[in-house]
This record gives C-alpha cells, structure tokens and sequence, in this order.
C-alpha cells in the first residue's frame, strides 16, 4: 500500500503556502482518495504553524520543519528539512511543486532517501499503481511512466492542478527536527527589475511574445527599435500581459544589433526558454518554427500576426493568424485599447 | 589575486533544435527514429555552462576546465568539431546511449563515478557546472544527483552569473518565480552550479584553439570507456507526439485597422 507525503513551503512572508504548494496539496488529496492511501503534509516556513492554519480541513497528518534558518531557499538548509519531513513521514511517494525552491533540493533529497525522482509532472493517472505524464525533448514528445521503485518523487508542474482552498483554523502540527548542517551560503535578496518594469508576470491571462522581425529594417529602408519597445510596452500596460521573446531577439543584445532594453534572456519562450502557462498567446515578428513554439505547448488559445503567409504558425500551430505588418496593427491596439480604458 | 578553479562541466549532445523528432519503441526501449543520423548540438543550457566556465577559468590563471560528456562516440566526435573551437578544455568521453528517456539516477552515477577518478582533480576547488535541465530528458535532476554523490552541499540552480571575489567567495544570481533572480553568497568551493542562459553571447570558433583541443580529443574518443545505464525500475506505458493539431484561420486581406478591432475583441474575451 502506497502512503503519500506532499511537501509544501511559504511564500516570502514565511507564514503562507504559495500557490503552487497549494495546488500539490489538491494533486496528493486527490491521490490519496484514488489510491486509498494515507496522506501526510510536510511544510517548510519560517513559521509553519501559521502557514498550516489553512491546511486544518484536510484531515491529513501535519508535519513540520520551522525557523529562521528555514526562511530563505538554500540548497543545504532546505535539503535537511525535506530529508527530516521524508524520514518522519516514511511515504512511498513524495509530490511537491515544482518551484526553484525545492527544483534545487528535491533529487538531492531523493538521492539520500535511496530514492528516485521524476520532475514536471502533468498528469497523475492509474487506479491500482500510479502512473505519470510528462513531456520530453522541450515540450515535443509526451510520456507516460511508471516506477516500481519507492520512495518515489514527483515533482509537478505548476497550474497543472487546482489550489487547494479552505478556511484558516488550528491545525495540529508536529514539529520535526533538523540537524542542521554547516551552512556556507548566506541569501542576501533577490534582484528584479522595478514593479512597474517588471515584464513577467506568471499569474497575466495572455502572453505576448515579441519575434526579432521587430527590430528588422521596415519597409523604409530604416530600423524602428525605439518605435518597437514603446509599441510592446504600451500593450503590456494595457493589458497587463507578460512578455516572452524569442532567443533571437534577446541575442542581438550581445551581438552588436539593436536591441529592446528590457528583454533579458529570462524573456525567452521555448527551447532555450520558458514553457509558460497562459490561457492566451499573441506573437508578433516571430516565424513560429519548432524552436520557438516548444514553449506554447500550455499556450491554450493562440494569435499571431507575421508578415510571412508560409511561417510555422499557418502550419497547425496557432488558432489565428494575421498576414500583417505588426508595426501598424500593435500601434492601433494599443490606441483602442486606451480608448476602451478611457 | 586569481583563484585556482577545478572546473567540471557536465554536458551532452542532443538532437538539432530544428529536426522533426519521432518517438519509437524498441526493445531497449524508447528512442528517437533516426537518432543515430540527426544531426546533433551540445546541450544548450550546458553550452552555456561551458562558456561561463572556459570564461572563468581565463580569468583565474593556472585553473583547469574538463568537460565531462556521455553520448555515443560518434555524436560527440561530431559536435566536437565545432564546441572544440570555441573553449579550451580537456574532454572527458563517456561512450553511453544518448536520448532523453535514459533514466537520470543512472546517468549521474555514471558523471560522479567518472568525475570523482579525473586524474589532477582536487575536489576542494572544484566547480561543477552544467546545464539546469537538459533539451531531452529535461527533468533538472542530473547535476544536482551528480553534487550529492560528490557529497556537495552548495548547490544552485538556474544561475545566470557568478562573480568569484577575491578570498575565493563568490556572489550567484538564480532565477526564481515571477522574473527575478536570487542573489546567493557562498563561501568557497566545491559548489555545484546549473547554468540557465548566463550572460556571455557564444564564442567565436577559434580554429587555433580547435587545433589544440582536438589533438587531445581524438585520442580520448578512442579511449573512452563504455557504460551502461540501469533502468532503476523506470517503465514507459506510453510515448508519443502531441496529437493536437490546430486547424489555422489564416487572414491575409484584413487591414491593420479590422485585425486590431478583432484582436481587441479577442483579448478582451472571456
């Protein structure tokens, strides 16, 4: 019989579970109920207690590793937590989100187990043993797999499962111990450009993805870049999109050519990139080839506009697509969509 | 005052970007159709990593720089062609089955066993580098499999810089949720570092350094050892491409004012 541990951290404040902790917590309840498996709930916060007020409902076993030495994500600190959570949990199959914080410990973790790990995690399936989905080759081939070796580490994808929600109240926790380890790596912060320039937003309904053609010479024989970054800003203030980009673009920085200011290599959709998750995509300059559409493969409804009728898009790729200069059609979005605000 | 640096990248070949990939199953298992004869690119992400670390060790005289690779002889003798002129390193081959569906905890077995016998490797300098996730199997698992059977405890993930300090501390950004990087200070080596895209544009090919890496990289092709990847209990129910194929409206005679009323409308849609 199978017994289930999710793992769970706090957010920055140290007393909320993030959201995709949250959704691992729906994905290991639904399990557990499908498997009739015990379930246990590992956190790991600064403050635990406060961060398991909203888990009390679930009838689960409440596990915890707490402390200031816990707060901040650190590959030595944050492994010992969840090796301390698995051990006191003694579960055959371990689900934890897949955030940075615990991408960077959890086959360390299952390495000390005498464990196995498999990430990116979509689907949980089967009835008598389970069997997962994920995608291989950037989002270009889809697997199913099954492992008969325990304990087992499932690390899922964000936004493939609803969060779990419920009314705060006191939850029974039992706190577990950790032998800390010595500790060489002090987190000083985080860096993020400004708020209000920050250009990925992971919870934005639409994604739109700016291609190199913006920063090609226009048919006036000159290049339009300045035209292009305010074009691109616009629409992300109007409609509070994030923005993705292709490697190209993002390459001319280092290249010599000109350049958008605010893209960075974390702008990147596709195979060198991001894989996010939007109900909407809308790219623009781009020629929708394989390299790049690799990172729609969550993109649920799809737009383009490309001056090229025979580009990857038309091919199945997208829903929609214009046969257009982007420079024209974007300047009049924008202007309806101020009008429409207005 | 530089600081000696141990440099191990872990990388290996995968598939060009641009081939049409078809699953197929074997009796060893799942492949690629036609894996042998696709024309084949180092791993992206440890392409990066390679960059960085040929970077570093140019600014830290007297460091040394392997790179460790698992793949089929051929492939790597191919893609050494071009990466060979774009670093200096010593190539460490490994002769094993290249592809994504190879199970991970096998494949750093292999790394650590490999990593852990170089001749002139002192493990307290060391860096180990590679590639956050690969663009096959791209699970993320590797390296950090590959740390802990080396027993390091510093690991990052997703680093896009490192500056090295004088003392032989160094400052490490990672990317995290939301666009922003995590800003880490470790004390000194051994760490473990899973490059994303760093900050450094590819290299120019280098035929000169190409001549010398590659007076070395013949002789250890035909010298690397064989391995053979365990299948740890890992069982495929099913491999396949994505079936969903959308059916196109391709507009080509609407004017930039009709596709911005559409597109406004689009957008504002529930």
């Amino acid at each position: 019989m199978e017994t289930i541990l999710v793992l769970a951290h706090a957010d920055e404040t140290g007393s909320a579970l993030t959201r995709a902790s949250l959704e691992a917590v729906t994905a290991g309840l639904e399990l557990a109920a499908r498997l009739s498996a015990p379930v246990t709930i590992g956190i790991l916060a600064a403050d635990a207690a406060t961060a398991a007020s909203v888990l009390a409902s679930t009838g689960a076993r409440l596990l915890a590793v707490s402390g200031e030495a816990f707060a901040q994500a650190r590959y030595a600190t944050d492994a010992a937590a969840c090796e301390a959570l698995c051990r006191a949990a003694q579960a055959t199959i371990v689900l934890a989100p897949g955030t940075s914080r615990f991408t960077r410990v959890a086959a360390g973790v299952a390495h000390r187990l005498g464990g196995f790990i498999d990430t990116h995690i979509t689907a949980l399936s089967g009835t008598e043993t389970v069997e997962v989905s994920r995608w291989f080759y950037r989002q270009r081939v889809e697997a199913v797999l099954s492992r008969d070796a325990r304990p087992w580490f499932l690390l899922l994808d964000a936004g493939t499962h609803v969060a779990f929600a419920a009314e705060p109240a006191t939850a029974q926790v039992e706190q577990v111990a950790v032998q800390l380890p010595e500790i060489h790596t002090t987190v000083s912060g985080f860096r993020a450009p400004a708020e209000d320039a920050q250009t990925i937003r992971p919870d934005a309904k639409m994604l739109f993805v700016a291609g190199a053609g913006w920063t090609k010479k226009q048919p006036d024989g000159q290049i339009h870049a300045a035209e292009a970054g305010e074009l691109i800003l616009g629409f992300l203030h109007a409609t509070s999109s994030s923005l993705g980009s292709s490697k190209s673009l993002v390459d001319q920085g280092g290249e010599g050519e000109p350049v958008l200011p605010f893209l960075t290599h974390m702008n990147q959709i596709g195979q060198t990139g991001a894989t996010p998750r939007h109900a909407k995509g809308l790219s623009t300059c781009c020629h929708g080839e394989e390299p790049h559409v690799v990172g729609w493969r969550f993109i649920a409804d799809r737009r383009a506009i490309s001056l090229d009728p025979n580009c990857g898009w038309t091919r199945g790729k997208a829903d929609v697509v214009y046969i257009a200069d982007a420079f024209p059609v974007m300047a009049k979005v924008n202007a309806l969509l101020e009008a429409k605000k207005a | 005052m530089a600081n000696l640096l141990h440099i191990v990248v872990c990388a290996g070949v995968v598939p060009d970007p641009l081939q049409t990939l078809e699953p197929v199953t074997g009796p060893a298992g799942p492949g690629l159709k036609n894996e042998m004869v696709l024309p084949a690119v180092l791993d992206p992400w440890a392409a990066c990593a390679l960059y960085e670390a040929a970077n570093l060790a140019a600014k830290n005289p007297g460091s040394k720089l392997w790179l460790v690779s698992l793949g089929s002889k051929a492939k790597l003798q191919q893609v050494m062609m071009t990466i060979a002129q774009k670093a200096a390193f010593e190539l460490v081959p490994i002769d094993g089955p290249i592809g994504g569906f190879p199970d991970a905890h096998s494949t750093a077995a292999v790394l650590a066993e490999t990593i852990a016998a170089l001749p002139g490797l002192d493990r307290s300098k060391l860096l180990l580098f590679g590639g956050w996730e690969s663009a096959t199997r791209g699970a993320g698992v590797t390296l950090q499999l590959v740390g802990e059977r080396l027993g390091i405890t510093d690991q990052f993930q997703g680093v896009d810089q490192i500056d090295l300090r004088e003392d032989g501390s160094f400052e490490v950004l990672e990317r995290v949720e939301g666009g922003k990087h995590q800003l880490s200070v470790c004390a000194g080596t051994p760490a473990v570092l899973g490059w994303a895209t760093g900050n450094l544009a590819e290299p120019r090919n280098n035929p000169q350094v190409g001549m010398t890496n590659m007076r070395t990289i013949m002789p250890a092709l035909a010298k690397a050892k064989a391995a053979k990847l365990e299948a740890n209990g890992l069982r495929y129910l099913s491999v396949s491409l994505p079936k969903q194929q959308r059916t196109t409206r391709v507009e080509k005679n609407l004017s930039p004012d009709e596709i911005a009323a559409e597109l406004v409308e689009w957008i504002g849609a529930e």
